[in-house]
């Protein structure tokens, strides 16, 4: 058997790892230093230079930005058009939100508890799956089903329930000239696309919970109300708020689904889409992005508050 | 009277397998009854089925005198420490050990002081304000046995709740087990593996075995009158002495249970002693209250004897491995089993 430490470069590489091995601290920094220049720079760089356009003055008359500091931009959100656009977006983000956690919560619940081996992967593709086509596609093929001779509205005419659509697309701001230009329509579409985003983070904290837990509740004489409502549903909680931050924060940030499907008007994605695409107006678009992020930080603040992470 | 838990020819199939075989059991109220055996010999599915967990397969179990089957769990009368303890991560010991008494709608200010006076039972009042995360295994036991006993269940159910505590602790929790027992006055119905646990807690130990029960007998009964081999090896140590030996040691063609200890060990050849056996030793091992000593007899058997060490300090081992020992016991110490071995 040859003596590897006697090759020189052996020699080098080894006083290289005892070096490393002897300053953990030092080791544990050069592995973190690539992905946090990434984060560091391209990131949060980037995004910080985004919103301080935001804070740029742009000219109507010339169409050019310069770099004069203003609120003017921030103010302008809060004008009545600009406003109308951000609770428009924020409602629906609220809807889909809480609505696709109420619809993944069973799913989840099933997935965790009653499957494993072969039927586990089976519904964690079958949960994934859609996300596998593009997002386009998906948002158009729901104009399809959706419009007028699709196959919602052609299978509930079979059902007999034509009046009850037509009576629903008759709600203000709910309805519209047909499903696919109703907002129902446009939260159905949304709400298709990001379940897959609230059921698996729920899955997941689920699937930590121990069955003896559960058996321990029903010990002690909590009926499966209680059990749900004073052991599942708080160790749930950490997951439905990481699933609500996704479904939350995707849906406020859309811009494709609002344009395809529902009523018109726009959404905060629509609106920043315009500002620096046609227009030009970087800094207005700059103001736009500042919502979500805004509205997503006092979102989490409050789940926060409410007790979400401290089953964590 | 009724009986605490009855069991009549209950069995518990998972497919093809037996977790649970014919078992009929009956359980005075207040007694301190074991349930010992292998793992996976079926006493904790027994357990599971006294709580509700599971379902019966075939067969009748009643809970002071009461059909169990239709009951859910959350209405029976007994409480069960969970091996894992089971305690809620998000509360604290004090609302885990309130749970059953909120689940059952009492009010807030008299559940937390019976919590409260339910900690200090177990001395350990002055943890109330933590969560479970932050106990060590010993308090988390003493926790759940707290949050049981709260509910003053008729029946207390115990899966191997000392299993994951270290010797020392173990011993103290046994102790404190069997007081809190007498002075509650309930049945507590205990499963465990460690046989010395259920000989030095109980009033009467079924030993499980493939889901059958083995026996049912108090602990000094088990241990001086086992009735099959299983019993007899699992329950201490025992020499299950084959038709053969026994036919040529005493004339007596069986199966026979015969402790270590009855047996004496003398370095020249004897004359007194009913049987005697010649055999050299093999393996010595060396416990401290006891030595072990592992003979060869003539024809290959083996025989284990175990030999009370004398009271002085010797310097020197009294047996030298390859040496040639005489083995003598009285033909009483042989319990006849039943079964071929």
């Amino acid at each position: 058997m040859s003596l590897p430490a006697s090759h020189p470069d052996n020699r080098l590489m080894r006083r290289v790892a005892t070096f490393l091995w002897q300053r953990p601290g030092f080791w544990l920094a050069l592995l973190l230093l690539p992905p946090l220049l990434w984060f560091g720079v391209i990131y949060l760089g980037s995004l910080l230079t985004l919103l301080w356009q935001g804070f740029y003055t742009f000219d109507d008359f010339t169409m050019s930005v310069t770099p004069d500091l203003t609120f003017a931009n921030i103010a302008a959100l809060f004008n009545p058009a600009n406003y109308d656009i951000i609770l428009r977006t924020l409602t629906m983000a609220v809807a889909v939100t809480l609505a696709s956690a109420v619809l993944a919560f069973p799913m989840a619940y099933f997935m965790a508890r009653y499957t494993s081996g072969k039927l586990k992967a089976f519904f964690y593709i079958a949960v994934m799956l859609p996300m596998w086509a593009s997002y386009i596609v998906k948002a158009y093929a729901w104009t399809l089903l959706l419009s007028r001779d699709g196959v919602a509205q052609w299978f509930l005419n079979h059902m007999g329930l034509e009046p009850l659509l037509n009576l629903m697309l008759t709600i203000p701001a709910v309805g519209g000239n047909t499903l696919s230009t109703s907002g129902f329509g446009r939260f159905l579409v949304f709400l298709y696309i990001w379940l897959p985003f609230m059921i698996l983070p729920i899955q997941a904290a689920l699937e930590r919970l121990p069955p003896s837990l559960l058996q321990a509740s029903a010990d002690l004489g909590a009926r499966p109300t209680q059990t749900f409502r004073h052991v599942i549903l708080p160790l749930a909680i950490p997951g439905v708020a990481a699933g609500s931050v996704f479904t939350f924060s995707l849906t406020l940030g859309d811009f494709i689904v609002p344009q395809l499907v529902g009523p018109p008007g726009y959404f905060i994605g629509n609106m920043v889409y315009s500002q620096q695409g046609a227009i030009g107006n970087m800094p207005m678009a700059a103001a736009f992005t500042l919502v979500p992020i805004v509205l997503i930080a006092i979102y989490l603040s409050l789940v926060k508050r409410l007790g979400a992470f401290d089953a964590l | 009277m009724p009986y605490a838990v009855q069991f009549k020819n209950v069995s518990r199939l998972y497919g093809d397998v037996r977790a649970v075989d014919n078992v009929s059991i009956d359980i005075e109220d207040g007694e301190f009854f074991s349930m010992l055996g292998p793992s996976g010999s079926g006493k904790t599915t027994c357990l599971r089925l006294i709580a509700g967990f599971e379902q019966v397969t075939s067969g009748e179990i009643a809970i002071f005198g009461k059909p169990a089957q239709d009951v859910p769990p959350y209405q029976r009368d007994v409480n069960t420490v969970f091996q894992d303890y089971a305690l809620f991560p998000h509360m604290t010991v004090l609302e885990n050990v309130a749970y059953g008494l909120m689940v059952k709608g009492v009010d807030k200010k008299t559940r937390l002081a019976k919590a409260q006076e339910a900690l200090e039972r177990v001395a350990l009042g002055f943890v109330h304000a933590r969560k479970p995360s932050q106990l060590s295994g010993g308090q988390r036991q003493r926790v759940a046995l707290a949050r049981a006993l709260v509910n003053r269940p008729r029946v207390l159910l115990l899966d191997e709740p000392l299993g994951a505590l270290d010797l020392k602790l173990r011993e103290q929790m046994q102790g404190e087990l069997k007081k809190l027992q007498r002075e509650l006055g309930i049945t507590f119905i205990f499963v465990t593996h460690d046989q010395s646990e259920a000989l030095s807690m109980s009033d009467r130990v079924a030993v499980f075995n493939n889901g059958r029960i083995e026996q049912v007998d108090t602990p000094r009964q088990l241990y001086m009158q086992p009735r099959t081999a299983f019993v007899a090896s699992f329950v201490g140590t025992s020499n299950v002495l084959q038709p053969a030996l026994s036919g040529k040691v005493c004339g007596e063609e069986g199966l026979f249970s015969l402790r270590p200890e009855h047996i004496v060990l003398h370095d020249e050849p004897v004359s007194n002693g009913e049987i005697r056996v010649s055999g050299m030793i093999q393996e010595i091992h060396y416990q401290g209250a006891a030595t072990r000593l592992e003979l060869r007899l003539a024809d290959g058997e083996k025989l284990l004897v175990s030999e009370a060490n004398p009271q002085r300090i010797i310097s020197e081992e009294r047996y030298q491995i390859g040496q040639q020992v005489t083995a003598v016991w009285p033909r009483a110490a042989m319990v006849p089993l039943q079964g071929e071995g």
